[in-house]
This record gives C-alpha cells, structure tokens and sequence, in this order.
C-alpha cells in the first residue's frame, strides 16, 4: 500500500460521502456515526444539501478522531463518491493525497479510483437500497470496526423490519468488509479507539434545541415547517405524549406566534421554531409579546437571505433581523449557542429567562449548528431547574403592576381570585386600554427597566488563549469549534479568541477584553458584519478586520487559518 | 335593572351611542350569568376593532391581541388549560379578512371555542372603509363607487368546512340572540356566531331597519343535523335567515385529539414534568 494513510498512526480521518438526493447519502451518515461511535471513535458529520428532494449533489463530511472533533475541514482523506457529478461536486477539494473509493463502472473519471462494484454486489443481494451499507462495511473493514459490533446494531435497528431485512443487510455488510480486505490487501487506519466514548451522546443542533426545550418545561410549540427549523417541531412533535407536549403545525407563522403567546397567557411554556422568512411573518407577535409582557421562545435557525434564499445552507445573518424585529420599544434577550451542548443548555435557560423577565428570549441557531452531529460526553440535567414565576392572584390582581424592577407578578387565567387581563394597546396596571399619556410614559419606563436587571444576568463572553494577546478574534454563534481548532493550528501565544454565546445584550466585560487587542477580528458567517457593528455600537471598538464568509458553507478550518494568517501575518513574533 | 356580576363600574365606553355593540354586550354578559360561568374562569380573546374592545367593558380575563390573530390565541389557550371557557370576538374586519387564515383553520381544528363575529360590514375603527362581507355597492371614502367584491360568507365558509356549530343572530333581538350565544357556548367544539351589528356612525345603508325588513327567523322545520340544508340556508341573500343553521355533534375536538390529552383530561400546564424520562431519552442517543 502506498497511501500514507494507511497503516500509520492517525489522530483524525475525514471522510466525505457524496451523491444525488435520495441516493441515501443520510442513512450512510447515519449508519457511520453511530457505528463509529459505538466502536469507540470521536465522530462529527456535517452535511451540505441542496434544496431538492431528487438529483443534484449532497455531500456528509465525517471525521473519525482520537480525540473530538467538531468542525469542518476543506481536506478529503476518503473521498466516496457515488456518481460522476459528485466527484466534480467537491473536485477542488481533492488532492494526490484523497483515497477515493467508487464504483467505476458508474463514474467516470481520470482519478485513480479504488474499484468498489457496489451496483453488481447490491443486485446480488436484492437491490440498490443494499449499496450504502455496502459502503458501510468497507469503512467499517477500514478503520478497524468490529464486525459484531455492526452486525449487532444492524439486528436491533432493522429488527421491526423482519428477518430478511436483517439478514440482507448484514450480508452487504461482510461483503463491504470483503471488498475492503481486496481492495487494500488488508491495510487499515489506525486510529486510537477510546471505551469511554461508546458510552457518549449523539445528537444533532435540532435535538439539542428539542432536548433543551423539554428541560426547559416547554409543553407547547407551534411552528410552520420551514428549513432549517423544522427538525425541532418534528422531534417535539414526536415525544409529544411522552412528555405531554402540544405540538401544533399551524396555518402559517402567524397563527404560530399567536398561539405560543396565547400558550404562555394561560400558563403554558411555549416555543416557535422558524427560520428568517417564517420569522418576518412573526414579527408583529414578537412586538405583542413586548407589550403585553408574556413570555416568549423563539427558536430561529438562520439560512441564507434574503427572501427564499438558499434554503437548505447556513449563514449568520439574522443577527439584526432578531435585534430589531418587531415595532416599538421592549426589551429582549439573544442568546447564541456556539456548540450542541450549548443549543441544549441555551434552549433550556431560554424558558427560564421568559419565564422570569415576560420576555421574548431568542435561541439564534443557523443549519450548520442544525444539522451538524457530534458525540457529547454527557448532558448535566440534574443542575438544570425548570424555574416557573407564576403567580396565584388574588381579587385585587393587577397584572401590569407598576414595580421598581419593572417586572409585574405574572398571574394566569383560573388560577386564584383575580382577572388576568393583558392588551397589545398601551394599558393601565389592570391591563385595560388606556389612553393616558402619563401612563404611557411609566408603562414604557415599566418596561423598559427589565433591561437592568436583564443586563445584570447576561452570559459574560469566553476568552480563550493566553493572557497577553496581540489580536484578538471575535466570534458567536456556529463558529465555535472551527475558530477554536484554527487557533490551535495557528498555535500562537500572541492570538486570542473573544467568543459570544449571548449577543444581546452584549455583556460589560466585553471592552475590557477588546480594549487589550491591537487588532480585533470578527469572523462571521455573514456579509456585513453585523455583531462587529452591533460591537461597535455598544463599545466603540470599529471592525476593522473582518473575516466573512456568504457562500452558504460554513468556514472550514484551512479557510479560517489562512485568512486569519493573511491579517496578522503568518509568523509568530512573540 | 338587576346587577351583573359581569358589569365593571366606572368605565369609559369607546363606542358610539347607539351602536349595535351595546346591544351584545349586555346579551353576553346576561347569557354568562345565565350560565353560572365564573369570570375567573372566563377567558375572551379580541383582536383590534370597536367590536375586539368588548372584553374591557366586563368582568372577564382578557387576553386582547392583535388585529386579526384572536382565533389562534384562543385555540392555545383552551388547549393548555381545558377548563377554561373561552370565546374568541371581535369584527368582520379583524375575523374574516385579517384573520380570514385562521378563521378557515380554527374551524378544522374544531377547538372548544365560541367565536363572536360583531358583523357591522364596516370597517368600524379606521373610519368607514369597506369590509369582506360590506354589500355591493356599498360606498366608502376607499371604495369611492362601491364596492364590488363578492361578499365573504362567512357561514357557507364554515359550513363548507363542517364547522360544528353555526349560527347568525340579530343584535336588536335581545332574546333570541341571548338563546343562540347560549347554546353556542354549551356547545362542544367551535361555535360561530355571526351577530349582524348595526353601525350607526359608518354603516347608513345596513340600519337597524334595513336588518329587521332583511332578516327572518330559521323555524323548526330546519334540521340543523343536515348540512347541504344548511349550505342552502347559508346562500340566501335576498333576506337573510337567522338562527342556528347547522350542528355537527359528531366531532371530536382539538384538545381531545392532542396526544397529551388522549388518556387523561388534567389541563397540560397542572402535569408534573418527569425528569427521569428526559433522562431516559437522552440516554437513548447513546445507541440508537
Ligand atoms: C395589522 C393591522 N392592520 C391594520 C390595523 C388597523 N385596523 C384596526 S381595526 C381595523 C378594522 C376594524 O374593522 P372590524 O374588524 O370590522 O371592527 P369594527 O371596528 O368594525 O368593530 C383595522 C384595519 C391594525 N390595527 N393592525
Ligand atoms: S363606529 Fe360603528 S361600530 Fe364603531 S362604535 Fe361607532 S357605531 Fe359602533
Ligand atoms: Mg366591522
């Protein structure tokens, strides 16, 4: 064997599995990260589709790892391709250095091709829907799977299915572990495999969302299907009675936010889960629950704008979208997961924060974070507390009660003496209409004054490098993990990172940090650079250097460190 | 006159003297008391209009949102809490042409709501523009040579989509509309009622008059079980029948088809959240 991949000790392989819609490439995704992880292997996938249910090119990276991994990489090290178009798909990714594994009797191509007839052996098996674990088995052969393990999992997944599904699949397994052995001559990956990882969580941004969600006590979403946030209704929707769940698909976004609004009225914990297009139509709700003070959880995952857009890629431009959504003036949280962890802890403290403030609380995900999966060691849910503010009222009940925090004991319809009345016209304390412009005034004060003690319980931004840093990069949101192994392969004591997981309000600590920084660098998914401006605004401190990106795709950590590079220069001085 | 336990003293009324609105007022608060219902346990959701500013002038909780969107609000507040009773009212306006979405999918969903429309065929509020169901020919500042939009039918829509309970009343019949809302709100499901409101500041054409000489009366002889009878009911023009035009008794309602609602009936917002389920499930990423 020639290729230095093989045979040698490896820390991380990155595969990349491409086809047409509807040639399975998510089974395959599926099927390899479970596998590997059960067999004791750090695994991420990440994948990039196109809007189309048929044809086209979708392509899955996945990394298998020592050690976790957690963001995209532009190199190929297998590259499986299972047509012609997908090899020119992700050609300018390909190097002398990519094991490419195909079918040649399907693609067509000067590359050399390790030959793998999946098409004969698929037929001889039963069909076409045979091949991707076909392909499974020559991975499994490659990096070492044990062949039980896979066959075992095989039984219980397929095992609604009947025996002859079993069976069948089973069989194109060991024949992909057989092709493996004659295609290589036995060589294999060497990877170091880690026990503790078989006992480790695999979840996607989506049912990160979800599982926060229910541990936030949320027990009503209502949303429009809508890429990329739909995963989070139909994850909701699926362990509805488990965990006595309304989930409603409405009409339209509309109706969406009025129902969470009327949820939350009545003592419910509701959530909307939308993307940018779905969200402007909510807007005029966002502005509702401003005034009337209820509680509010918006999921938006953001896709490329405007309008339609590119429906099914990333972007992180609706940074400003979620800032200043909505008319008037009334307080509001952004909270930004930067990992799947995060999109699980942040959903979850997005109920309580609602919940405590009667606030829209916004959890700003974007389809990378969505549909990115990788393993987590646990989840921490005994420290997390569904924290609930409302209160029985009794006869005299005012529920917009002028207080010094500006936040009113929330009481809810049947529960105690009083009337619960709430108005999206300016109101008096009852919360009946009124016209009166000195109770104008201190209601908008009323509101308005949250945003102290809301300020107070902002999440403070992460430092990340040394302490004497030159230049200082700064990031929210998705791009978490690929700044963060950028950094390490940048491995400079003078660079620093500044991330934001809460971008609004923005917390006080942040000038201090910025302050420090000959060069600042704002690295965002996006064509403006909205949080450098949004920084600006509330530090000064002017984005001068900016690192965007607005294609679709998320950065990879080649791109990261040679544009990072490009701005500080590539050697270390320090 | 006897005290309402539903009356709020000292209030400053929006609408003009002798608006129909009045009318339905005292017949909603006395069809209430009539029906032992609790203000506590009474929730009326508006939108924005004259007719959406009903729920201030008596005792109720309220939830008043925003023009057009009551229907959707209603729908979640009964299902997170069932032992409410709730009644979605506002203006045709705000009911069928801002919220005419939710007005068509609120009627699939069947939730367990009365739905008040105030039918004025005005736009009330904004001074006198042309609504969806405004007759033809009828003038505005907007609609400078009349109008000349087929009219909304609002009870045809809901009959077309089985709504489970429909119905038309007069607000200048104190008593027959008062049986209606009753029935109406006894009613499992949604129940419409479209109440003909007379404007007397924006609406010259459909007076108090022009309702009693354009109306007349369902009788006994109509079989509200038999919907293509009550389509044909619904499409008569040249005087308007009122009355209820059509029940279905058969469906089931959206609270009862909700997977949390399927084996008990204890309102979401009083169920006790299992930890160890989450954890369970959590647990299951591990294999699966
Ligand atoms: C989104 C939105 N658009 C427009 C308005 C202005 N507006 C308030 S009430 C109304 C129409 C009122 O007509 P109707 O619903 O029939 O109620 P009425 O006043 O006749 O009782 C309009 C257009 C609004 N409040 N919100
Ligand atoms: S404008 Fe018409 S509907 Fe509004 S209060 Fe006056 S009379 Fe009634
Ligand atoms: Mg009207």
């Amino acid at each position: 064997m020639s290729d230095k991949l093989f045979n040698t000790p490896q820390k991380d392989v990155s595969i990349v599995l491409c086809g047409e819609a509807g040639q399975g490439i998510q089974t395959l995704e599926f099927f390899l990260t479970r596998i590997f992880k059960i067999s004791g292997y750090h695994v991420y996938a990440t994948k990039e589709y196109m809007s189309r249910i048929r044809g086209g090119s979708n392509s899955t990276q996945i990394r298998v790892s020592s050690d976790y991994v957690r963001a995209p990489v532009r190199r190929i090290d297998i590259f499986i391709p299972l047509n012609t178009e997908a090899l020119k798909h992700l050609e300018r990714n390909i190097t002398p250095n990519t094991v490419i594994i195909g079918d040649k009797e399907i693609i067509k191509s000067e590359y050399k091709i390790y030959n793998l007839p999946l098409t004969r052996i698929a037929a001889a098996i039963g069909g076409r829907i045979y091949e991707n674990m076909i392909a499974v088995g020559v991975l499994s052969k490659l990096f070492k799977v044990n062949l039980q393990n896979v066959e075992d999992y095989l039984k219980n997944y397929f095992a609604v299915k009947g025996s002859d599904v079993v069976e069948k699949n089973i069989r194109a397994v060991e024949e992909g572990y057989n092709e493996a052995d004659r295609l290589f001559k036995g060589a294999e990956i060497n990877i170091m495999k880690n026990p503790e990882v078989r006992n480790h969580i695999l979840l996607n941004g989506a049912e990160a969302v979800a599982l926060g969600a229910i541990a936030g006590g949320c027990n009503f979403i209502s949303a429009y299907p809508m890429s990329p946030s739909t995963g989070v209704l139909v994850f909701l929707s699926q362990h509805s009675k488990t965990f006595n769940i309304i989930a409603e698909q409405a009409e339209d976004e509309i109706s969406a936010i009025n129902m969470a609004l009327g949820a939350w009225y009545a003592g419910g914990r509701a959530l909307v889960s939308t993307s940018g297009g779905g969200f402007s139509l909510m807007t005029e709700g966002l502005s509702l629950a401003g005034m009337t003070e209820t509680p509010l959880v918006i999921h938006l995952a953001q896709r490329p704008g405007p309008a339609t857009g590119l429906p099914t890629r990333t972007e992180q431009a609706d940074l400003n979208l979620a800032l200043h959504a909505g008319h008037g003036e009334f307080p509001r949280v952004i909270l930004t997961p930067s990992t799947i962890e995060d999109a699980f802890y942040l959903t979850q403290k997005a109920f309580n924060l609602a919940d405590k403030f009667q606030i829209p609380v916004f959890v700003l995900t974007d389809q990378y974070l969505i549909d990115s999966y990788y393993n987590i060691p646990e989840l921490k849910l005994n420290q997390l507390d569904i924290e609930k503010y409302v209160v029985k009222t009794g006869r005299d009940y005012k529920r917009y009660l002028i207080t010094e925090s500006g936040v009113s004991p929330r009481g809810i319809p049947g529960y105690g003496e009083g009337l619960v009345v709430v108005d999206s016209d300016e109101h008096d304390e009852n919360g009946h209409i009124t016209e009166n412009l000195e109770l104008r005034v201190k209601m908008v004060e009323k509101r308005l004054r949250k945003m102290e003690l809301i300020e107070k319980e902002a999440l403070p931004p992460e430092i990340h490098g040394e302490e004497d840093y030159k230049h200082l990069l700064v990031g929210w949101g998705s791009t978490y993990h690929c700044i963060i192994e950028a950094l390490k392969h940048l491995n400079r004591r003078d660079v620093a990172l500044l991330f934001f997981k809460q971008v609004y309000p923005i917390h006080k600590s942040a000038s201090s940090y910025l302050e420090k920084a000959e060069k600042i660098i704002f690295i965002e998914n996006n064509a403006t650079c909205q949080f450098g401006m949004l920084i600006q605004q509330f530090t000064g401190f002017k984005p001068e250097n900016q690192i965007l990106s607005y294609n679709g795709l998320p950065f990879t950590v080649e791109d990261l460190v040679e544009k990072i590079e490009r701005i500080i220069g590539g050697v270390n001085e320090s | 006159m006897k005290a309402n336990p539903f009356d709020i003293e000292n209030i400053d009324i929006a609408w003009c003297p002798g608006c129909g609105n009045y009318s339905i007022l005292k017949i909603l608060k006395d069809a209430l008391l009539e029906l032992e219902i609790k203000p506590e346990k009474l929730v009326i959701v508006s939108g924005i209009g004259q007719a959406a500013k009903t729920p201030h002038y008596l005792k109720a909780n309220v939830f008043n949102g925003l023009h057009g969107r009551a229907l959707p609000a209603a729908t979640a507040i009964k299902a997170v809490n069932p032992s409410l009773t709730v009644i979605a009212e506002s203006g045709d306006g705000d009911m069928y042409g801002e919220g005419g979405n939710h007005f068509i999918h609120a009627i699939r969903r069947n939730p367990g709501i009365t739905n008040i429309v105030h039918n004025n065929m005005v736009y009330g509020l904004t001074k006198g523009q042309a609504s969806p169901t405004s007759l033809i020919n009828f003038k505005t500042p907007v609609q400078v040579e009349g109008v000349f939009n087929e009219p909304f039918n609002p009870l045809s829509v809901a009959i077309a989509l089985d709504a489970s309970f429909v119905a038309r009343a007069f607000a200048g019949d104190y008593k027959e509309t008062k049986e209606i809302i009753k029935k109406a709100l006894k009613h499992k499901g949604y129940a419409l009622v479209d109440i003909f409101q007379p404007c007397v500041t924006y609406n010259k054409v459909n007076t108090y008059q022009w309702f009693k000489e354009n109306t007349y009366y369902l009788d006994e002889t109509h079989n509200v079980y038999d919907r293509l009878e009550a389509f044909k009911k619904s499409i008569e023009t040249g005087k308007y029948p009122l009355g209820i035009f059509y029940i279905n008794p058969n469906k089931k309602t959206f609270e009862e088809n909700l997977p949390p609602y399927k084996n008990n009936s204890i309102p979401i917002i009083e169920q006790e959240f299992d930890k160890t389920k989450l954890i369970e499930l959590v647990n299951s990423k591990k294999n699966s």
